[in-house]
């Protein structure tokens, strides 16, 4: 696992402007999210990608959904080939409203990393995945499908569906012995 | 000939429109004076809808209309302090005098009135307003600071408008200012933004593949746009702004209201009895909106809006 950090501000001075601390316009979110993808994209192998935003002052609608959405949207889904994972750091409430936004529109979640150093789902996820994640988190090691059934009370089976799908949805790792949340690996 | 087309003593969103019946009739190579001689008041929009008229003049190859200044002294501070004259004086002929200071007293002028062209100038409102944006809220219209950085989103995204849909520059304005009779004296803060561009039916109708039907007008794109969050990109992600807007606006009690070719349309709060939707106006390109947040009172129970909404919405016709 190749861990990696990246300041969004400092992505925004470099990129855009250096007097600006705001993340706003849909231009702003594209210029700094092409970097963000330049950056990932000299990367090979597992990373996982810090993408820290203590030091931005707003984030527009219009810029979350350039930034963070269609960043996820890309390496979500198996698809791409970079096996790349994100942990969201720094996010104001504003923040969060406004991802929780763009994220709601695509069906999109994330792991975000709060000021006490816990991490949790933001987005679009249903109960039985945000069960399953946080049962993982809490076990903070890797957990096989096993494991988990027992955790939350339901088949080997529907565990494994379940964790398939987060997954696929980069919120979990697959490890070796089994299955880890993303903010539990480093 | 030179038509005189008079400014109305109190110029704002409603009045705006004896602005536009007045200049309908003139043909594009028609000359005008904008008459602002007697005026005594303008809101945001009432400012920026000046600037547009003579944006639109200018884009139709007219010649530079005429604008003679108000005769209160007080008036014309007051404007100057909102930074009109600053654009007045490249887009009109000026008759009469411009006050040389800006003159004393408290504006209430929380941003002046700045234009917008490009996503640069976006990043620059939002720098300027941000501190003074969450003293405002929170002092004067008892609105908790959280709602300070929502407030600067949703002015982000309107100007973004502009910038994205307009194809060409037009004007921000931002101001509080107490209520006289209405809401019982209470302050408010109004958002203008104007803009003299393609306005929302051509953007939507440049969707490729795009049909429309008989009845499409400026009053269906409106619907299309604020009502439903349709935009002329098929990306997912777009026509968030304005209905991100409505939901801020629905939290604290505040009115939108979005006028585009010959129809406007407005999310109505209670406090307000607008008309939802308003069709068959006098003519005017590009998109003039405003918002306007109410102070915030005690014990003050969430309040229900109404917007337009296909067929549930009682159209009605003319001006006011």
């Amino acid at each position: 696992m190749i861990p990696n950090h990246i300041d969004v501000s400092s992505v925004l001075k470099r990129t855009v402007c250096d007097l600006y601390s705001n993340l706003v316009t849909r231009q702003t979110g594209a210029a700094v999210r092409t970097e963000i993808e330049q950056q990932l994209g000299e990367l090979r192998g597992r990373t996982l990608t810090v993408i820290d935003f203590t030091h931005v002052g707003l984030l527009d609608f219009s810029c979350a959904d350039e930034v963070v959405a269609k960043l996820l949207l890309r390496y979500c889904g198996g698809a791409h080939e970079n096996d790349a994972y994100f942990l969201f750091r720094g996010m104001s409430d504003d923040h969060l409203h406004a991802i929780e936004s763009a994220l709601e529109r695509y069906g999109l979640a994330l792991v975000v990393e709060r000021d006490a150093g816990d991490a949790d789902l933001v987005g679009a996820v249903d109960d039985g995945e945000r069960r399953a994640w946080r049962a993982l988190y809490r076990a903070g090691r890797a957990a096989n499908p096993a494991d988990l059934a027992r955790v939350v009370g339901s088949t080997p089976a529907a565990a494994e569906r379940l964790l398939e799908t987060l997954l696929e949805r980069r919120l979990v790792l697959r490890l070796d012995d089994g299955y880890a949340a993303v903010g539990r690996v480093r | 000939m030179t038509t005189v087309i008079t400014v109305p003593p109190m110029l704002d969103d409603q009045t705006a429109e004896q602005l536009f019946d007045q200049l309908a009739p003139v043909p594009a190579d028609g000359k005008f004076l904008l008459d602002a001689r007697h005026a005594r008041w303008a809101s945001p929009y009432g400012l920026t809808a000046l600037l547009t008229i003579a944006q639109a003049r200018e884009q139709m190859g007219g010649p530079r209309p005429a604008f003679a200044v108000p005769e209160a002294e007080e008036t014309a501070s007051y404007w100057t302090r909102a930074g009109f004259f600053r654009y007045a004086a490249e887009l009109f002929e000026i008759h009469g005098t411009l006050p040389r200071g800006r003159g004393p007293g408290e504006s209430g002028v929380l941003l002046e009135i700045t234009p917008v062209r490009q996503s640069g100038d976006v990043h620059g409102v939002v720098e300027r307003i941000q501190s003074k944006a969450q003293t405002m809220l929170t002092r004067e219209l008892n609105i908790d600071v959280q709602a300070s950085g929502r407030f600067v989103m949703t002015l982000s995204e309107i100007c973004q408008n502009i910038v994205e849909h307009a194809g060409q520059g037009g004007w921000v304005a931002v101001q509080t200012y107490r209520w006289r009779q209405r809401l019982g004296g209470r302050r408010v803060v109004v958002i203008a933004v104007c803009d003299a561009g393609i306005g929302f039916r051509r953007s939507l109708e440049s969707l490729p593949g795009r049909q429309v039907s008989d009845r499409w007008d400026d009053g269906m794109a409106l619907e299309e746009a604020v009502i439903r969050g349709v935009s002329r990109f098929r990306d997912r992600g777009r026509g968030q702004g304005l209905a991100n807007t409505r939901a801020f606006l629905s939290r604290w009690d505040g009115k939108l209201s979005v006028r585009s070719g010959t129809a406007r349309i407005s999310v109505v709060p209670a406090w307000d009895d607008d008309q939802p939707l308003r069709e068959k106006l006098a003519p005017f390109p590009g998109s003039q909106i405003q918002i306007t947040i109410p102070e915030r009172v005690a014990a003050e129970a969430p309040a229900t809006t109404r917007a337009a909404t296909a067929g549930t919405t009682r159209r009605t016709t003319g001006g006011r």
